[in-house]
């Protein structure tokens, strides 16, 4: 554990360097390590703060404000899944259940064999082709029953 | 000879498979030793033909959709590089009814050009408004956006004009031109679709934002939501710092502007202009009183011009063609063009811009052609999460800010979401609720504790337990959230909420059937 949070400072050392200079760089910090990671591990955040000359606590306050910002790996998959009136209107809530279902998972969680995080999200901006979703940054529009179960097998593979 | 096909890289083409239809139009052109060069446009705003295949002919360009990459072999054998038959075949996109009916200003350029290339966008016009202003005083710019009647497209409807003079006026020094690209709204996709399609629209519209209150750098705070998006603008804005339209001398003026983007975290309320702000640098999305005002204190304690993209992107074509000319389309107050976006369960979806005054029932009907489930339409939401729901009896609306307003409703970011008999008015307004409840930046104890509750004794009415009182708990909460809160997420939840218990009342009533189903 040690040494894997000593890892994880030395991979935000050069993300802190590249933004700590600009105007407003926390977002875009824990931006950058979202990508790097997945999410937003605890033991980066006094790196944050120092760096910033923040306090702890008003960086933690920024990550757990955005719900970006998870605070536990993901699975090998995310799944966002859009869950706004444009998709309820199409059947969303309806390949919502069954997509629970077939993954196991319900709304914010990852499967306990690791294979997918499943997370709402609220518009993808693809309403005039609703139902939709973005796995793993790929987006899927007019998402039916049909391509649920694609999206099943895929995860798991 | 070589064909130019056109395939969009717009997101909800790429949703529907664009990118897979390009590979297919690639790979067979290949095996067949055809000469093709692809350029991927943006889209025209006809999601339900997406992927729209366009190509250049010697009639002109002629489009098939939508296409899949099966459909693929079969388009070369009816030789579409000469616009052959097909059963896609939709002929000339331009004679396309839903195309052919709008008043493209904003959108002039939107699916026609290349997005990235800055030479496709001048030979279209682009760059016309911002040279226009290069010869103008800062004040004679501000006179033209007054003149055009130009409300703020993100919801508010605040004229634009008066916004800019507020920061202008302010002593000069370090101003800021920030861009809301937050675009949270459910059923809204105008903002993403004009940055996919012609970002160099909004680059334009951010410098002559600039140069007429004296800006020298503007932020696009793009929602992360819209990572197809973010790419785009990247080399858009690339092309037009290579190219001097950004930097330090503006097309080689006295001017300095440039453009930095800037990407949220998911955060509804960040779409909130204080809120923004605050993101913007770097701390929690949380929503302050006004005043002061971000025109005299915005970003970093700076003034600032906080405006949607839609309103930014429409200063372009104001400078080009004047201010008088933009004012002369729309009713009433509200002025100009609109892009309307047809969305949720709805036939033919898509941007449709127009100037102001339609009615919603034409929208909704005779547009958009009713449900795509053939159902009747039972409700439309317009204006996103906050917005009222309309029942078709109210289809008689003109489409207006103050039209709208009068029937307690608001046209907020111009979204229509349809929903057919099926829905569900007492789910919804509980979703209204539950979103708040998820959305609010937790400032005013209405809306965060307010919310919470709403759903609560919105679940209790659903089971039937004393439905009167919590019809009454619940219209005294939303009194309670409208004048108690500090912005509109808590402000207007009661839209939807209350609309829903007027116009559907029957949602909201002991219900045998509905008991039965569940
Ligand atoms: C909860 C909330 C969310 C908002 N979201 C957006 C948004 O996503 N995009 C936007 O342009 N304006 C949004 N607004 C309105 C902005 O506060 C502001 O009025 C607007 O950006 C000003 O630009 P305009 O004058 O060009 O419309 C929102 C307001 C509230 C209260
Ligand atoms: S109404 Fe809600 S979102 Fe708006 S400031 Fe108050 S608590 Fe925040």
């Amino acid at each position: 554990m040690q040494q894997a949070s000593t890892e994880m400072v030395s991979a935000v050392a050069p993300i802190i360097e590249r933004w700590k200079h600009e105007e407003g760089p926390l977002l875009p910090i824990l931006n950058g390590i979202l990508r790097e990671f997945g999410y937003v591990p605890r033991e980066v955040l006094p790196a944050i703060a120092e760096a910033l000359n923040l306090t702890r606590a008003e960086v933690y306050g920024v990550v757990s404000f955005y719900h970006d910002y998870r605070q536990n790996p993901p699975g090998r998959h995310v799944l966002k899944l859009c869950r706004a009136e444009a998709c309820q209107a199409t059947g969303g809530e309806a390949v919502a259940e069954k997509l629970q279902k077939l993954l196991g998972v319900r709304f914010g969680e990852t499967a306990a064999d690791g294979s997918v995080t499943l997370e709402p999200v609220y518009c993808l901006g693809l309403c005039a082709c609703a139902p939709s979703a973005m796995l793993d940054g790929e987006l899927i529009g007019r998402l039916d029953e049909e391509r649920a179960e694609e999206i099943a097998r895929e995860v798991r593979a | 000879m070589t064909v130019t096909i056109y395939i969009p890289r717009d997101s909800g083409a790429l949703a529907l498979g664009a990118d897979r239809v390009a590979r297919a139009i690639g790979e067979e052109a290949q095996a067949r030793g055809r000469q093709v060069r692809i350029v991927r446009n943006g889209s025209r705003g006809l999601y339900w033909l997406e992927p729209m295949v366009e190509v250049e002919t010697e009639k002109g360009r002629l489009a098939y959709g939508p296409v899949k990459p099966s459909d693929v072999p079969s388009l070369f054998d009816g030789d579409f590089l000469s616009g052959g038959a097909h059963p896609l075949f939709l002929g000339r996109p331009e004679e396309i009814p839903f195309l052919k009916r709008q008043t493209r200003l904003t959108f002039a350029r939107c699916g026609i050009t290349d997005p990235v290339s800055l030479s496709d966008y001048e030979a279209h016009e682009g760059l016309k408004g911002l040279r226009n202003a290069l010869s103008m005083t800062p004040q004679e710019i501000i006179g033209e956006v007054t003149e055009s009647g130009l409300r703020g497209r993100g919801g508010a409807g605040f004229p634009t004009g008066i916004k800019w003079k507020t920061v202008q006026d302010q002593p000069p020094g370090q101003k800021y031109i920030v861009c809301n690209a937050d675009e949270g709204d459910s059923g809204t996709f105008s903002d993403r679709m004009i940055m996919e399609g012609d970002p160099f629209v909004l680059i334009e519209g951010m410098v002559i934002a600039g140069i007429a209150v004296g800006a020298t750098r503007g932020y696009i705070y793009l929602r992360s939501e819209y990572p197809v998006t973010h790419r785009i603008l990247e080399e858009a804005i690339a092309a037009a710092r290579q190219a001097g339209v950004l930097g330090g001398s503006v097309l080689g003026s006295q001017y300095a502007f440039d453009i930095e983007v800037r990407v949220g975290a998911g955060a509804y309320v960040c779409g909130e202009e204080t809120a923004l702000l605050d993101s913007l640098q770097g701390k929690r999305g949380q929503v302050r009183a006004k005043p002061p005002l971000p025109a005299i204190e915005g970003l970093f304690g700076r003034p600032t011009v906080v405006n949607n993209v839609i309103s930014l992107a429409t200063v372009p074509v104001i400078l080009d063609r004047g201010g008088a000319f933009y004012r002369d389309f729309g009713m009433g107050r509200s002025r100009g063009t609109i892009p309307i976006q047809l969305a949720g369960n709805v036939k033919r979806g898509g941007l449709f811009e127009a100037a102001f005054g339609l009615t919603l029932g034409e929208l909704v009907e005779d547009i958009g052609g009713g449900t795509a489930s053939g159902r009747p339409v039972r409700a439309v939401q317009v204006g996103g999460p906050l917005g009222a729901y309309f029942p078709p009896a109210l289809f008689d609306t003109p489409f207006d800010y103050e039209a709208f307003a009068e029937k307690d409703g608001l046209i907020g970011h111009a979204g229509i979401v349809v929903f057919d008999d099926t829905v569900d008015m007492l789910k919804q307004a509980r979703f209204a609720m539950e979103f708040c409840a998820v959305e609010s930046c937790g400032k005013c104890t209405p809306c965060r504790v307010g919310s919470t509750r709403g759903v609560e004794v919105l679940d209790r009415l659903k089971n039937n337990i004393e439905p009167e009182r919590q019809i009454e708990i619940v219209t005294d909460l939303c009194n309670t959230m409208k004048f108690g809160s500090l912005c509109a997420l808590g402000g207007f939840t009661p839209y939807p909420v209350l609309s829903a218990l007027r116009h559907f009342p029957e949602d909201f009533r002991p219900h045998p059937v509905r008991e039965a189903a569940e």
